[in-house]
């Protein structure tokens, strides 16, 4: 498979670059595999690679009802921080942008990642305090953290309104230096050859549509390109959850799907150089490479399967860029998108064995789960190849509802449109 | 997406808001129903298809509706009153309209 180096991008310059080998193979299904992963996004590939390289697992399947990529990996809006409050997702989240931040050596693959800061805007003194506090919280468990003055914000973003007459204005902010961006598409292809290249059998256009049993024991799956056994079958399908644990005979979930949008403007010079959150309405904004300014806001708030966005949500979005941007009053919009978010009760995610014989659980992932790719598909695979999770993700159960051990960080109760 | 109230006529979806699931269940307030309690707190249905839900007028006549919508094209196949919101369990045999 093509390796990257100064080498060999000069040597095959020169060759025309006639010579690249495809990052993976497309294999046909085998008949049996010790462990198949449903879902071929970000977490069901980091899944299947930290399995073979951690574990030395590489009997492995990972099948992608569609194109890799096609899902929320390749839809999200690319923002990685681990500026939470409680303890459980703080050190997940941690454990995630440790990861991220020796990603692309460990696959040696660009992923672009881009430790340009998340900054947090406070518009009220409540909520300056409410982000004094999580910033302490965040550094007692040695996670970077600094509130930041009306001054150094505006010397950071000068195109943001933070005079006395913006309609909500800037007081302060939280700023963890080392979140960031990184390229979804980019994280989904480095996953991808590099669980490929240890073995791993990578299936596109190859839905599961049902569950092999023995007794109570899931064995398989059934697929669009026929019947597939396995040892342990493990499900990473984001927003889809609900259909498929349905195949499953699993009726009710914690979880709803919901639809959240993506914006990206025409190119413009830079003038975010931050990931850049609004904190009286829901908004977030930062620049890509290419200058497209990158945002979004709020789900739809209601449950929805359709990979598209409804328009009051659109004008809401318009409306909060300009309340913090007024001269991007007339910048264009190229393009907008929606992708099935799973929305749990407690907004956080779910990573377990079970919940039947067999079956191994990633789920719940809500607006955030890009940043989590490395950290889930890390506590995953642990979770698969020994049959129990480790500490990091040993919080994030299916039961802890039941069982009154919710981890709300927003501390929105039981509503998942809120979130 | 329109959402038509029965007493306001077709209003736009921003008049409305939503509340949720319309099939679950609130146990009787002294029940100690555990797994009763836990369905209706936390278990949804999350259907790919026709989705019997609750949404509030709140911009408008504030009525409760129960809606049935189908949560991939957003058609509405129904609204009408909810009338009693969420009927304890016990009461379930009166039916509803
Ligand atoms: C608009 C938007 C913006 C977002 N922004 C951010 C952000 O800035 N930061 C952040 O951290 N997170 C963000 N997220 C959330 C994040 O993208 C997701 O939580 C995360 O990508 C989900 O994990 P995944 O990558 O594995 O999912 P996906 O890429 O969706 O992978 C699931 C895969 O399962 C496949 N699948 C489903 N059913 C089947 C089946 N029956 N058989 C086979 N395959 C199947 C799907 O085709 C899909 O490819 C955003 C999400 C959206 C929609
Ligand atoms: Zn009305």
């Amino acid at each position: 498979m093509a390796e990257y180096s100064a080498f060999s991008l000069l040597k095959n310059a020169l060759a025309g670059n006639k010579d690249w080998k495809p990052a993976w193979r497309k294999p046909d299904p085998k008949a049996s595999y010790d462990v198949i992963i449903i879902g071929g996004g970000g977490h069901g590939l980091s899944t299947a690679y930290y399995l073979a390289k951690e574990h030395g697992i590489t009997n492995v399947a990972v099948l992608e009802k569609g194109w890799l990529g096609s899902g929320n990996v390749g839809r999200n809006t690319t923002a990685v921080r681990s500026n939470y409050l409680l303890p459980q997702n703080t050190r997940f989240y941690e454990h995630s942008m440790k990861l991220w931040e020796n990603l692309s050596h460990d696959l040696n693959y660009n992923v672009m990642f881009s430790q340009r800061g998340c900054l947090n805007l406070a518009h009220t003194p409540a909520q300056l305090d409410d982000y004094a506090r999580r910033g302490n919280a965040m550094r007692h468990l040695g996670v970077d953290a600094e509130l930041w003055s009306v001054d150094r914000i505006k010397r950071l973003v000068p195109a943001l309104d933070v005079s006395g007459s913006a309609r909500f204005p800037v007081l302060g902010g939280l700023m963890q230096p080392r979140a960031g961006t990184a390229r979804h598409d980019a994280v989904a292809w480095g996953y991808a050859r590099g669980a490929d290249r240890r073995g791993v059998d990578i299936v596109e256009n190859c839905e599961v549509t049902g569950f092999l049993r023995d007794g109570g024991r899931i064995t398989g799956v059934s697929t669009t390109r026929g019947e597939i056994r396995a040892k342990k079958v493990a499900l990473a399908v984001a927003g889809s959850t609900g259909r498929v644990m349905q195949l499953a005979g699993i009726s009710h979930m914690p979880i709803e799907s919901h639809v959240l949008q993506a914006f990206v403007s025409e190119s413009l010079k830079p003038i975010v150089d931050t990931v850049l959150t609004f904190g009286m309405g829901h908004f977030y904004i930062s620049q890509s490479d290419k200058g497209g300014l990158v945002y979004g806001g709020d789900l739809d708030g209601y449950n929805s399967y359709a990979q598209r966005g409804s328009l009051p949500i659109v004008d809401e979005v318009m409306s909060e860029m300009l309340a913090l941007f007024p001269g991007l009053a007339r910048v264009r919009m190229l393009r907008s998108w929606g992708g099935l978010c799973d929305m749990t009760m407690d907004g956080s995610p779910i990573i377990t064995t079970g919940p039947l014989p067999g079956m191994y659980l990633n789920c719940g992932w809500c607006y955030g789960g890009f940043k989590a790719t490395p950290a889930s598909g890390w506590c995953f695979a642990y979770t698969i190849a020994k049959d129990e999770p480790h500490e990091l993700n040993a919080p994030f159960t299916l039961d802890r509802f039941y069982r009154g051990l919710i981890i709300d960080d927003k501390g929105q109760g039981a509503n998942p449109r809120l979130h | 997406m329109l959402i038509t109230c029965p007493y306001c006529g077709p209003r736009d979806v921003i008049e409305f808001t939503y509340q949720g699931d319309g099939n679950r269940e609130r146990p009787q307030p002294a029940s100690q129903n555990l797994d009763a309690w836990n369905a209706y707190v936390y278990d949804r249905l999350n259907p790919a298809g026709d989705h019997n839900e609750i949404w509030q007028h709140s911009g408008g006549c504030r009525a409760h509706l129960r809606v049935v919508r189908n949560t991939i094209t957003h058609e509405i196949l129904s609204t009408e009153f909810a009338r009693g919101g969420h009927k304890s369990t016990d009461n379930r045999a009166e039916g509803r309209s």
